[in-house]
């Protein structure tokens, strides 16, 4: 063999061999399998006892199962993704739907899980001084204790209808939907979202700035 | 469960799981079979009926919510062949339905509607009646409504 032929030869299994290493310098590591599970810590709560209730209060207050029932304009929405109601559904004059196309028209006093309709006593619309799309935690607090907003109810009264209106603790128990996957529910439980409520208003009722 | 209601006129009682939809107890035990089945999801308006004089789609509406209620289904608008309800009149005049299905649903929500509004617009029918005609028959169901809006007018006048 020429000495010109062992020189190439060499040349390319050096070059070849550089290759494999800077392949093997820059291939990702492959994630370590472990059983430890990592969960975020829990939020500290306020200092302050009536901020603090605010906040576990929003959580259900600003959750979709109510807000699609708030809505910003004369239409309202539905689904996790809080689509605009099918069908064209519109508030009518009273909050309770069109003349003939009513909210009774569809929705019952309870949850129809064979249809997928949901439902409650008195399914309507919130009107629309209580619009809260699209609002802050603090908007929507500043609305609903604003007696020019909200029909002229007083703190209790506000907290009455939080905690008693079947139509708003209608959040906990959403049934399914028409896929029958049961709605998504509030983060916190009835009885947690009750006793923040209470202990908001308790506490003087205090709307933290945002 | 027992339940007793007034259907077309008629007083009837039933004894059904009270979750059974009134559509079922209409069609299955009371052999009323004009009001239809469509998608089980009160979505399409076909099973629209009426309890104490409003639209009510009743896939979606549990038995036990009609005890003690007036309910009227597509047999019950008019019972004298002579003297139809405007809404059928008018439907046979504007020749409305091409495979029919769901137009007992329409008329029953035209009738709701005409109650409440005797002269609907054309924006108080869009508002109204958002029933599904897979056939696609709602220009001349708008015709319809109109006209039967006009007969009932003469009518009551």
């Amino acid at each position: 063999m020429k000495k010109t032929h062992l020189i190439t030869i060499v040349a390319l299994l050096l070059l070849l061999g550089i290759g494999i290493n800077f392949n093997g310098a820059t291939a990702k590591k492959a994630p370590v399998k472990t059983n430890i599970v990592t969960t975020p810590p829990p939020p500290v709560p306020h200092p302050d006892p009536s901020i603090a209730a605010f906040q576990e209060m929003m959580k259900v207050v600003a959750h979709k199962r109510c807000v699609n029932c708030h809505p910003a304009g004369d239409r309202p929405h539905q689904g996790e993704d809080s689509h605009v109601h099918n069908f064209g559904v519109q508030r009518g004059e009273d909050g309770h739907g069109t003349v003939a196309l009513k909210c009774s028209t569809c929705h019952q006093k309870e949850n129809n899980d064979f249809s997928g309709v949901p439902g409650a006593p008195h399914w309507h619309l919130a009107p629309r001084s209580m619009g809260w799309e699209g609002l802050s935690h603090r908007e929507i607090a500043l609305a609903m204790t604003d007696t020019e907003k909200n029909g002229g109810r007083s703190i209790e009264e506000i907290a009455k209808h939080l905690t008693e209106d079947p139509l708003v603790l209608w959040a906990f128990e959403p049934g399914l939907n028409h896929e029958g996957v049961p709605r998504e529910k509030p983060p916190i439980s009835k009885e947690a979202y009750i006793e923040a409520v209470k202990k908001w208003v308790e506490t003087g009722a205090k709307i933290p700035e945002e | 469960m027992k339940i007793s209601f007034n259907i077309n006129g008629e007083t009837k009682s039933v004894d059904v799981d009270g979750q059974t939809p009134l559509l079922w107890v209409i069609r299955d035990i009371l052999d009323l079979k004009g009001t239809k089945f469509g998608c089980g999801k009160a979505a399409c308006g076909t099973c629209t009926i009426h309890v104490d004089g409003e639209a009510v789609r009743s896939c979606s509406f549990a038995a036990k919510f009609a005890e003690g209620k007036e309910i009227t289904t597509i047999e019950g608008l008019s019972t004298d062949e002579n003297n139809l309800h405007p809404v059928q009149q008018a439907w046979i005049e504007e020749i409305v339905p091409q495979c029919g299905y769901c137009q007992p649903g329409f008329m029953m929500a035209t009738a709701a509607l005409l109650n409440k509004i005797p002269k609907p617009t054309d924006e108080d029918i869009d508002d109204n009646i958002v029933n599904i005609c897979r056939c696609g028959t709602y220009y001349r169901m708008r015709k319809a409504i109109h006209r039967a809006a006009e007969i009932g007018g003469k009518t009551n006048a």
